[in-house]
Order: C-alpha cells, then sequence, then structure tokens
C-alpha cells in the first residue's frame, strides 16, 4: 500500500489541477497542437464523441427528468398506458400534501441538524487528530494509525448490530446523539488531514514552537488555516454521507418526529402510499434538490474531494 | 481480526512510524512527557468516538459471533453462552446464506468490470476526445452519485415496471423487455444496472485524475512516430494507468462486496431470494434477534474483504 508517502503532496497538486477549471492542465500546452492538425477526418471523429456523450449523458440523467415530471403529474396520469412525456395537467397537489399532512419541515429540519453538526464535528475532531498523528510523536501512534486504517475496511454490518445494543443501553434511540455520534469522527476524515498535514513543512511549525507558540496555538494559527482545501473536501464529503445516510438512522430513529428525510421517503414508500407514485416522486425530488443544488454549486470541490481521496 | 491486521502493516508503519524519534523520545524525559500527554489530548475525542461507537462494536461484534447472542439477552449480555465455532457452523450450513453468497458473486463479477470499462471509456473520452463542455459532461455523469438512494429507488422502482420507462424505449429498438424487479432472472441486472448508474460517476472522477498524470510528451512523441491512437492507448496509457485502475477497482468491490442499499429498497432481497446479498442476510438476522449469527456472517464478509484487499493490492505492488 502506497498511500502513506505518496499521498501528501497529491491534494494540493489535484487542487491546482481540478480548480483552475476542469481536466486540462497539463505543463505542455496540446490545445494549439491540437488545433494545427484539426482535419476533416478528426473533426468527423470528435463529432461522434460529442454525440456519444451526449447519449450517454441524457441516459443518465433521463430518471432524475423522469422523476420531476412525474411529481407534477396526477396519479391517475402516472397509472396511465401507455405512458405520458408531459404531465397533462400539471398539479401541485403533491408536493402540497408534504407540506401539509406530512411533517416535511421536521424531516428537513432533522436532517439539516444532523448534517451539520456531523460535518462540524469530523472538520474539528479529524483535524485535530490528524495534526497529532502528522506533526507529534507519542507512544501508541502507530498503533492508533493502523488502528484507523483497518476501520477503513469495516463494512457497516459488522458494527451495526452491537452498536444498536449500545445506543439501546444508553436510552439513545430515536435521540438526536444517537444519529450524530457513531459518525462525529470518521477514520476517513482521520486519514485525508492526516496526509494533507503530514505536507506542511515541518519549519513552519517548528518555526511556530522556537517562537513559543503552544500546541494549540501552532494548531489554530499555523495548521488550520493552510488547511482550506482538505476541509472544503471533508465537509462536502461528510455533508453528502450524513444527507444520503439511510440505514442507521431508519433503525435508531423509530418516532415520527426523529425521521431524517430518507427515513420519512423509505417508510411512506412501503406503507400505505405505497402506489401513491405521484407523493413518492414528488417526495424524492424535495430529498435530492438540495443535494443537487449544493453539487452543483460546488462541484469543483465535491470532485476535487473524489479525486483526493481516490488518487494515491 | 487477525487477517485484517495483516493486511495493513507494511503501507501503515512506513507512513506513520519515525523509529528514530522513539529513541529520542527515551532520551527526553518530562518534556517528552509533557509533548505526548498533548498529543493524546489532541486524539482524544477522535479516540473517544472511535473506541465507544467504532472499535468497542467491532470488537463485541467478534466476540458476539461465539457466543448464541440474541435479541433477548440486551438487558443482561454476560449471561450469554459461549458456543465456539457453531454460529460459523451453521451458516455455513445455511442454504440462504449460501444463495446470498453466490448473489453477492454474481453481483461483483458482473457489476465490476461492467462498471470499469464504462467509467474508463467516459474518462478517455473526456480527457482526450473532446475539448468543450467538459465540466458539463462531468457534473453530469457524477449526478447520480450523490443522490439519495432512497429518492432514487422511487423513480426507478417506477421506470422498471413491466410497462414503465425502460420497456417502452427498449420496444422502439423491438425488444420485449421483462417484469424486471419480479423475475428472479432480471432482478439481478436490474440491481446491477442501477449499481453502474450510481457507481460509474466516482470510478470516472478518479480516472480522470489518473489520466492526467500520463505524461503529453511520451503520448506526442508515440504519435509523431506513427503510433495510432488506439495503441497510443493501449502501450502507453493503460499500462502508466494500471495503479489507478487497481486503486479504483479495489475501492469498488470493497464497496460492492457490502452490496445491500440496493435490494433493500427496490426488491427486499426477492423475488425468491434472487438478490439477497451477504450484508443483507446479514441485516435480516439482526431483525430476527439473531445477534450472534448476524455477527458471525458480518465476519465472514469483512474477512472475505480484507483477503480480496489483500490480494489486490500484492497485484498491484508485485508488477511494479
Amino acid at each position: 500500500m502506497t498511500i502513506p508517502e505518496t499521498a501528501p503532496t497529491i491534494p494540493r497538486a489535484q487542487a491546482e489541477r481540478t480548480t483552475a477549471g476542469g481536466t486540462q492542465v497539463p505543463a505542455s500546452p496540446p490545445v494549439p497542437a491540437r488545433r494545427r492538425r484539426t482535419g476533416p477526418r478528426l473533426s468527423a471523429r470528435r463529432a461522434l464523441i460529442y454525440a456519444a456523450l451526449l447519449v450517454a449523458v441524457t441516459a443518465t440523467l433521463l430518471p432524475f427528468a423522469w422523476m420531476l415530471l412525474g411529481a407534477f403529474k396526477t396519479q391517475g396520469e402516472l397509472l396511465r398506458r401507455p405512458i405520458t412525456w408531459w404531465p397533462e395537467q400539471p398539479t401541485l397537489e403533491n408536493f402540497v400534501v408534504w407540506f401539509t399532512e406530512l411533517q416535511i419541515g421536521t424531516f428537513f429540519l432533522n436532517s439539516v441538524v444532523v448534517a451539520v453538526f456531523t460535518v462540524l464535528g469530523n472538520l474539528l475532531f479529524c483535524s485535530m487528530v490528524g495534526y497529532a498523528l502528522a506533526k507529534m510523536d507519542f507512544p501508541g501512534k502507530r498503533f492508533l494509525f493502523l488502528l484507523v486504517m483497518v476501520m477503513l475496511m469495516v463494512p457497516g454490518v459488522v458494527t451495526f448490530v452491537p452498536l444498536f445494543v449500545l445506543v439501546s443501553k444508553l436510552g439513545m434511540v430515536s435521540t438526536y446523539p444517537a444519529l450524530i455520534l457513531p459518525f462525529l469522527a470518521a477514520p476517513m476524515g482521520v486519514f485525508l488531514m492526516r496526509q494533507f498535514i503530514a505536507g506542511i513543512p515541518d519549519s513552519l511549525i517548528e518555526a511556530a514552537r522556537i517562537d513559543g507558540a503552544g500546541e494549540l496555538r501552532t494548531f489554530l494559527r499555523i495548521v488550520m488555516p493552510l488547511c482550506g482545501p482538505p476541509l472544503a473536501t471533508l465537509g462536502i464529503l461528510t455533508f453528502l454521507g450524513s444527507w444520503n445516510n439511510f440505514l442507521w438512522p431508519l433503525v435508531v430513529a423509530q418516532s415520527e418526529e426523529m425521521y431524517t428525510l430518507p427515513v420519512a421517503l423509505s417508510l411512506y414508500s412501503t406503507g400505505q402510499n405505497a402506489t401513491d407514485y405521484g407523493l413518492l416522486l414528488a417526495g424524492s425530488v424535495l430529498v435530492i434538490t438540495p443535494i443537487i443544488l449544493l453539487f452543483v454549486a460546488l462541484q469543483k470541490y465535491f470532485i476535487q474531494g473524489v479525486a483526493a481521496t481516490g488518487i494515491k | 481480526m487477525a487477517a485484517t491486521t495483516n493486511t495493513m502493516p507494511a503501507g501503515t508503519s512506513r507512513g506513520a512510524g519515525r523509529p528514530p524519534a522513539r529513541a529520542k523520545a527515551r532520551a527526553g524525559g518530562s518534556r517528552r512527557r509533557r509533548n505526548a500527554i498533548t498529543a493524546w489530548l489532541f486524539a482524544a475525542p477522535f479516540v473517544l468516538i472511535f473506541g465507544i461507537f467504532m472499535l468497542g462494536p467491532l470488537v463485541s461484534s467478534f466476540l458476539m459471533s461465539f457466543t448464541d447472542f440474541t435479541s433477548r439477552d440486551i438487558d443482561n449480555p454476560l449471561a450469554v453462552g459461549f458456543v465456539g465455532l457453531d454460529q460459523y457452523a451453521a451458516l455455513f450450513r445455511n442454504p440462504q446464506f449460501l444463495h446470498s453468497i453466490l448473489n453477492t458473486a454474481y453481483f461483483v463479477l458482473a457489476g465490476i468490470p461492467l462498471t470499469t470499462v464504462l467509467a474508463l471509456a467516459l474518462a478517455v473520452a473526456l480527457n482526450n476526445g473532446i475539448t468543450r463542455f467538459r465540466t458539463a459532461f462531468r457534473v453530469g455523469f457524477y449526478t447520480p452519485v450523490v443522490t439519495s438512494i432512497v429518492a432514487v429507488a422511487v423513480v426507478w422502482r417506477f421506470i422498471l415496471q413491466p410497462d414503465g420507462l425502460l420497456n417502452l424505449i427498449l420496444s422502439w429498438v423491438g425488444i420485449a423487455g421483462p417484469d424486471w424487479l419480479n423475475s428472479t432472472t432480471w432482478s439481478m441486472p436490474a440491481l446491477i444496472l442501477l449499481a453502474v448508474w450510481r457507481n460509474l460517476g466516482t470510478l470516472m472522477i478518479i480516472f480522470l485524475a489518473g489520466l492526467q498524470t500520463v505524461p503529453a510528451d511520451i503520448l506526442e512523441a508515440a504519435e509523431v512516430d506513427g503510433a495510432s491512437a488506439w495503441q497510443r492507448f493501449m502501450k502507453i496509457t493503460l499500462p502508466m494507468l494500471r495503479p489507478t485502475l487497481l486503486l479504483g477497482t479495489v475501492l469498488l468491490s470493497v464497496g460492492f462486496l457490502q452490496f445491500f442499499e440496493e435490494p433493500f429498497v427496490m426488491t427486499k432481497g426477492g423475488p425468491l431470494d434472487s438478490t439477497l446479498s451477504v450484508s443483507y442476510f446479514t441485516f435480516n438476522q439482526f431483525g430476527f434477534g439473531k445477534y450472534g449469527l448476524a455477527s458471525a456472517a458480518s465476519y465472514v464478509l469483512f474477512v472475505a474483504i480484507a483477503l480480496l484487499s489483500l490480494i489486490q493490492f500484492r497485484a498491484l505492488r508485485s508488477k511494479d
């Protein structure tokens, strides 16, 4: 496993590349070179690639279009065959039910509260332990890092049962702590922060220490301000994970006022509303709209984050 | 547990450990001790959460798998009986568990090559084939990754109905589509399709990052020497991309082996257990209150994941 040595430099290199707008920032400028030999054969090939990509991306996004169109259809139209494309009598009724009869405000608030606390916890705790692992010497350090690495491979179902037993014994079923605490400091975040902080020059940190700054001051004033890119990555990936987290909330949020959005949608889609497609499609639109808006606004950081955690 | 600890030490010890620092620590005295305390204070919040909510459950699950722990024992966990390897023996005699292993293998063996080849094709097309709209395409292909599986399942169940959108599109090219989710033959292909759709974006981004590491001047030199685009891809790009490809497939197989959410929201493991995965089997045993059996099943999965990662990383390192 070559991760530890090579990765520290990658997040920053990656950040520079991806922030510069897309994928084409190698040292040599390939674009002019290409332009020169753009003959008719080449441009025909390029047109073919564009066409293929366009078909592929349309197919990829079609389910979302279908979801959005369906959310404005009446139940009668959704059940009619052959299927219709555009809603014939567009209706907001499906959305109205979510906001009146079902407490979508509560579910939304629960999702936001859980996600915000999970993100803040990860940003703070993962960078603290990441700093200790990267820049301090202490007995047990290697063992701690080994445990973090092992935990990265543990499937969710392994800890699921004892975790539920624990939460029940602590009387935390259907509480915010049960939804938040298990995810408050993810091993992946520790790994990410440690790798980035290890790439910060020792001289910077030594200089602060020589100036008499304590570790806390060095951490807050020197290290944290340099950690913008990995913190953005960590924050976004944690938010995404928390917002879409499903199985654990489904098991521990047992009363309706603690449901998060995916839990509520899942329970309604198996309960008495199972065949109310319009309602379910509108619910799906409401669940994914915030995250899609966030993704489109911050897509650079999303993609940079995936590349940084993926490429080693 | 033994199997897992073995998979990591080489990489981790090189990364985290600095043996010379240890020797210094011994000479340091009280200042060293104060530094160690500071370091552990920095680690403390993580260590607490990690210990209570991750490591503790990981160890308990291991211990539980050697007992007859059931949901009735929650109030008095220490009263359970030790049964040795009985749960594991029962597991491998359970036809449903064996079926779930075959289903998981089917999903992994079909899903991984499919996702990898498609993601690689997209990454190469975006990186080398076009010059404009890259960001738009990237965002488009990545969108399924960010959306909630529950929301996505609602629309996919709708699309996969016998007279739904997918079969309508298939009928345009003369194919009469099946009742995807209610057929023991077609339910798994439908879930594989869904998984490929959801995971393509992640792998594509990883491959795009990898493609940036292929030096442009080597490719240009090969072009000057008369190598065709296909030859350049096979002889230069692909070999240089091997570490990224292997890493991508390792990440994907760790995820795919835990295959759970797709059947949970789409088919409930049916029809006739045809989409019941190992994770799903484990979850069901948990639901039935058979915590000992569930823990044993989850450790079988854990060992499989650890072994597979070990093999893949070995293969990656030996050829480098």
